[in-house]
């Protein structure tokens, strides 16, 4: 039997004059790895930001389980614009996400970052400035900090857009085994479907008005692009 | 030097500012505010005015107009308060405005350099004092709020989506920078307060990298460059607020020149 996590019941989003989403359903398993593909605009980041409590829905309801408290969610965004002076070390960055009201870290919370920067294999450059680590190692650190509290659930929106190929699959191959051994449910936002295949276990394909989710395994690479295309 | 009253105060006060405006400026910079602390400083020129005319302090006055702008510009997005046009319009009106409120107050024009420029001679132990309790609420505050803090100022983005009130903390942010223009303003002058608020806090960012090591390496260069400036004036006789400008000036170019040389550019 597989625990539900997250069950999404006839949600329904709407800008000013933009129906995001009228009916959406859909239930993350606990230990699942969902992939959410769909086009530009069809609502992806704005389902996250539902899931995240930041955005209230329209109409129809999120459930956590057991409680909206114990469901922590570690999130990885689109977009994060830090430039190349961006001055503070990668365990520096890790440690922002550390919550409480010492202005130091205790000895356990130093730990905790020092465990998910060996996670996420950002250990060796752990004293480099961010601004100067390359793409990969960014949404490496960025993943790190995603993960220092323990989530249960870890979204990542379009994290791999802007990875070459090897590196992608380096990133991935990390989100997998913390999904295996850590107990971390995860939440993929990609418009990369080789690499939605490859990892996820159930997809959640949007298109404007309809959805459909279901067993990757059911699905070739050719049918993913067929429920996505408008 | 240190037998003078006026210079010890000086020194105390001096001190002080240096430690807020230092570590103040590492999250002015973190979060792109320069600009504003200039903006404020003009505000507050026409707080402190208003305050001598009303037959307050000039801290008093310049506390009210700071903190109370504060608070409205945090209300407004970044973007909104971002606007070249609308930040010159607000600082020509309180120009303008401090100009009217001292002619008002029919002070002589030696007081209104002293609020612009700053003063050595014109600190009392008072004043002291006064500086002193400012400095220890703005620093509780900030240890107090410090991760938070710490989290919005250098990834907003993160710190938003992982569930922090940014906007309280933006608008308590801000009060604590009105507070330390104020403060500042005693000794460098309200013209020259972005100084100490920007440019150890800049220079620093580049010779260490965790937010405590910029911090501490911030006060260290704002402390350096009041008390060699209070000196110099002291010995030369010419402006402290030159002496401060120009010492800190150096740490940065000098944090410039560090830089490219380490990049190899
Ligand atoms: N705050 C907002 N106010 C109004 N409309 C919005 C807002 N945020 C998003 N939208 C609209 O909602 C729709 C979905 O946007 P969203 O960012 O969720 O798309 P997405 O699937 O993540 O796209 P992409 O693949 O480009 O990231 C878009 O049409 C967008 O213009
Ligand atoms: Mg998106």
């Amino acid at each position: 039997m597989t625990e539900p996590l997250i069950a999404v019941e006839h949600l329904g989003i709407a800008f000013p004059n933009n129906q995001v989403f009228e009916d959406l359903n859909f239930k993350i398993d606990r230990g699942d790895f969902v992939t959410v593909i769909g086009e530009n605009g069809v609502g992806k980041t704005t389902l996250i930001r539902a899931l995240l409590g930041m955005l209230k829905p329209t109409s129809g309801q999120i459930k956590y389980f057991p409680n909206k408290k114990a469901t922590k969610i570690g999130y990885v965004p689109q977009f994060r614009n830090l430039d190349q002076e961006y001055p503070l070390t990668i365990e520096d960055f890790v440690g922002l996400n550390v919550h409480g009201w010492l202005p130091w870290l205790t000895k356990a919370e130093h730990q905790q970052v020092r465990t998910a920067m060996a996670v996420t294999n950002v250990k060796k450059i752990a004293q480099r400035p961010l601004g100067m680590a390359s793409g990969g190692e960014k949404q490496r650190a960025y993943l790190a900090q995603a993960i220092v509290e323990q989530p249960k659930l870890l979204i990542l929106d379009e994290s791999t857009a802007s990875l070459d190929n090897e590196m992608k699959y380096e990133l991935l191959d990390l989100v997998q085994n913390l999904n295996q051994t850590s107990d971390i449910t995860v939440f993929f936002v990609t418009h990369d479907l080789p690499l939605a295949k490859k990892y996820a276990k159930h997809y959640l394909a949007l298109r404007p008005g309809e959805q459909q989710f279901g067993d990757m395994a059911d699905m070739s690479i050719e049918q993913l692009k067929e429920v996505t295309n408008v | 030097m240190f037998s003078l009253a006026f210079m010890q105060n000086a020194y105390l006060a001096g001190t002080f500012i240096a430690i807020i405006c230092g570590t103040i400026g590492v999250f002015v910079i973190a979060r792109n505010l320069s600009f504003l602390t200039h903006t404020l400083s003009e505000i507050g020129f026409a707080g402190a005015a208003f305050g001598i005319f009303m037959g307050w302090t000039a801290l008093s006055g310049m506390l009210i107009f700071t903190v109370i702008s504060s608070v409205i510009v945090g209300q407004m997005s970044v973007k909104q308060s971002r606007r070249e046009a609308s930040i010159s319009a607000i600082s020509a009106l309180f120009i303008g405005l401090g100009i009217l409120f001292l002619s008002l107050s029919n002070q002589t024009s030696s007081y209104a350099t002293s609020i612009l420029f700053g003063s050595v001679i014109g600190i009392a132990h008072a004043d002291v004092i006064r500086v002193a309790v400012l400095s220890g609420i703005v620093l509780l505050v900030m240890l107090g709020l410090y991760r938070p803090l710490k989290f919005d100022s250098f990834d907003a983005i993160g710190a938003k989506v992982s569930g922090l009130w940014t906007t309280a903390i933006s608008v308590v942010f801000l009060v604590l920078v009105a507070m330390s223009v104020s403060v500042a303003a005693q000794i460098v002058g309200s013209l020259l307060i972005f100084i100490l608020l920007t440019l150890p806090a800049a220079a620093a960012r580049y010779f260490v990298h965790t937010v405590s090591k910029m911090i501490g390496l911030s006060i260290i260069f704002a402390l350096i460059g009041v008390w060699l400036g209070l000196y110099l004036s002291y010995v030369t006789n010419l402006p402290v607020s030159f002496f401060i400008a120009s010492i800190e000036c150096l740490f940065y170019f000098a944090a410039l020149g560090f830089q490219r040389l380490r990049v190899g550019a």
